[in-house]
């Protein structure tokens, strides 16, 4: 009798082989090359989404200082791109993350290695900050690389990649907190209020808010990181998550830490969530705040 | 708070203590002068060096330190992006740099209710620089020169000369905190 599922894997010899069709061939010199663009472009040119949130922001303060602080974060997204200098001196950890599509041959290509130069390269070549010591505990003098890799499949065809660089007066109020199952919406949400409220006027104000919900521990401060990407102003995927989105913004704007935290109504220029399936004992959040200067660059290898 | 602004006090390095003391928390202050940039490892070493009752490797009497690691400087210019970093990391060092004669600091964010009291002791003063704005800064720093610690890296102590630094007083040497609401 056959079972149902075979025990022992099939004699690879017997199996018929398949025809292996040219997929699509990415250079490691290529991916290094994009990596370096990537890393300078974050750093330098401020990201059009978060340039229009804070011009949104500045034509809706009321409060003087605050709004000529906005003006100044404006003024110096220009000073940086037109002087070519880094547009916060912290440039961040680099967190990347690779989608490989399904036709990308990983056979000639290792990944971790070009990306890994790529950045080196890119950070010194843009004159950004060496900001990465090797060992956390023995810190030591700090270098260019290594960055932050996450790699994952993705459904469309080539190579996606995406730098970016987080500054740690920010990453360092991340919180994470593993509520019950039974909390419910309104805990989840006084828990953002309180992460944004927290932070307040020391990781550079005005924020914008990562939320992740669901899956385990890990998953939720992915998708934290990965909220950042999303475009600021944005909508959400779901109409429950719009909601809420809107709920929180209402609260953040009362909060009045204002840019720099010296007070008005720009607290948080945007917010995006994103969730996952959890487990029925569990429902976890992670909130990862990024400072005004939010940068990221992306690219599409083919 | 561009070097245009009308309401800013101008101040220059050293600073003069009657100066500083008629300086109130919120006031725009323009910088210029020399400033020191030290941040976290620096701070560690220079209280280490205390601790053990060595000399220090410069001065600090009567100085301004700059919690500030710069990128690397691009070619033709004289700095690369220079804003501040958060402050309060550097809280638990303050007493013994203020003992030493340190006058005033210059960063981003809170500082503990320690710090204030120290600053009010010493009659010295905190300055918020905007954070985040590190390419505008830049503008402002005419001169640098290395000073020690240079195996930190970033974190090396660079003695900047600055023109019309855009300053905010955040603790002024009354202890009055702009965090706080006062006064």
């Amino acid at each position: 009798m056959t079972p149902r599922f075979p025990l022992v894997a099939q004699d690879a010899a017997r199996r018929p082989k398949r025809r292996t069709r040219r997929g699509c061939t990415i250079t490691q010199a290529e991916v290094r090359d994009a990596v370096a663009e990537l890393c300078i472009r974050a750093n330098i040119v401020l990201r059009p989404d978060v340039r229009r949130a804070l011009k949104a922001a500045q034509g809706k303060e009321t409060d003087r200082r605050a709004r000529r602080l906005l003006g100044q974060i404006l003024e110096n997204a220009r000073a940086a791109k037109n002087d070519a200098v880094a547009i916060c001196q912290d440039t961040g950890l680099p967190v990347i993350f690779a989608g490989i599509g399904r036709d990308v041959d990983l056979r000639r290509l290792d990944l971790d290695k070009a990306v890994q130069e790529g950045v080196a390269q890119g950070y010194r070549r843009g004159c950004l900050r060496n900001s990465i010591v090797r060992d956390p505990l023995g810190r030591g003098c700090p270098g260019f690389s290594p960055c932050v890799l996450h790699y994952e499949p993705t459904a469309g065809k080539g190579l996606t990649l995406t730098v970016l660089p987080k500054g740690f007066g920010c990453e360092n109020k991340t919180q994470l907190r593993m509520f019950d199952p039974t909390a419910g919406q309104g805990a989840v949400e006084d828990f953002v209020v309180a992460c944004v409220e927290q932070a307040g006027p020391d990781a550079c104000p005005p924020y914008v808010v990562g939320v992740g919900i669901g899956g385990a521990s890990d998953t939720a401060c992915l998708l934290s990181k990965k909220a950042l990407l999303r475009p600021v102003g944005g909508r959400q995927k779901t109409a429950s998550l719009e909601k809420m989105a809107r709920r929180l913004m209402r609260r953040f704007d009362a909060l009045r830490i204002g840019p720099m935290g010296l007070g008005g109504r720009t607290t948080v220029l945007g917010i995006n969530i994103l969730t996952h399936p959890t487990h029925i004992a569990g429902l976890p959040v992670c909130v990862n705040i990024s400072c005004h200067a939010l940068r990221s660059a992306h690219v599409r290898l083919k | 708070m561009s070097a245009s602004n009308k309401r800013a006090v101008r101040l220059s390095t050293p600073l003069d203590p009657a100066a500083l003391s008629r300086l109130r928390c919120g006031q725009e202050v323009l910088l210029s002068g020399t400033v020191y940039t030290a941040r976290d490892q620096a701070h560690r070493r220079l209280v280490d060096l205390l601790k053990a009752g060595k000399r220090l490797p410069f001065d600090i009497r009567g100085q301004v330190f700059y919690y500030c690691g710069p990128t690397a400087t691009p070619p033709g210019r004289v700095i690369g992006a220079c804003g501040p970093t958060t402050a309060g990391r550097m809280d638990p060092y303050m007493a013994p740099l203020l003992k030493q004669g340190l006058r005033a600091a210059i960063g981003k964010g809170r500082r503990s209710a320690a710090v204030r009291a120290l600053l009010k002791k010493h009659k010295a003063v905190y300055f918020l620089a905007t954070g985040g704005v590190a390419a505008l800064l830049a503008r402002h720093v005419i001169g640098r020169r290395q000073v020690c610690f240079a195996d930190l890296g970033p974190e090396a102590v660079v003695r900047l000369t600055v023109k019309d630094f855009p300053l905010i007083v955040g603790i002024d040497c009354r202890g009055r905190d702009v965090f706080r609401g006062e006064p």
